[in-house]
């Protein structure tokens, strides 16, 4: 179910003010966040996020085009290598 | 014949029913053209003078988005999608489901025909 517009975007409350920080003091610098669930603003156009996946963080620069997506759809946590193929079966 | 948005719509069903074969209008929104051209939702196709397929015509190209001008805007959504590199758009590029479904069993509408694996061993008890 989306969530109810009367609230606004959710935006992790610290995060959003490390960005508006960045943005008066006109720095860019990588922000590390462990908020997969915030969802990219027009203000973090531009900066460059450090995303946690749980195991370590994915470097996500943000375009235009994110805006109104989550931090987390970035930031892949599963990574599917392939089956195990007969060959290589043995190995393990 | 009537000629509907660069489709034909078969004579013999209802107005109803025939305006769906054209892609982007499903029953819903065929009814509200229907009752908007002021014609009768179970009158045939075939029917329908050459005033009201104009009218219908009229409408069409007024307010609904059809044909090649929906599914190309349904492709750059898509190609949206996989430019940015979010999880949707991977699914996309794998061919995999992208609204979160399962795919131990079935999705098969995403995955296409089985490929079977050769000398998959049952689980042995």
């Amino acid at each position: 179910m989306a969530r109810s517009l009367k609230k606004g975007p959710y935006i992790d409350y610290r995060l959003e003010k490390k960005v508006d920080t960045m943005n008066e003091s006109n720095k860019k610098s990588v922000i590390k966040t462990w908020s997969r669930r915030s969802m990219i603003s027009p203000d973090f156009v531009g900066h460059t996020f450090a995303v946690h996946n749980g195991n370590k963080f994915i470097p996500v620069y943000v375009t235009e085009n994110m805006v109104g997506h989550k931090l987390g759809e970035f930031a892949p946590t599963r990574n599917f290598r392939g089956h195990i193929s007969k060959k290589d079966k043995g190995k393990r | 014949m009537a000629r509907i948005a660069g489709v034909d719509i078969p004579d013999h069903k209802r107005g109803e029913i025939g305006l769906t074969s054209i892609y982007g209008i499903g029953r819903s929104s065929a009814r509200s053209i229907l009752s908007k051209a002021g014609i009768d939702i179970n009158k045939k196709v075939g029917e329908w003078t050459d005033d009201e397929s104009n009218h219908i015509r009229s409408i069409i190209s007024e307010e609904f988005k059809v044909e090649g001008v929906l599914k190309s805007e349904v492709q750059l959504s898509i190609k949206r999608l996989l430019d940015i590199g979010c999880y949707r758009g991977l699914r996309h590029r794998k061919g995999l489901p992208v609204r979160g479904q399962k795919t131990k069993n079935n999705a098969r509408t995403r995955k296409g025909r089985r490929k079977t694996v050769a000398n998959k061993k049952k689980a042995t008890k």
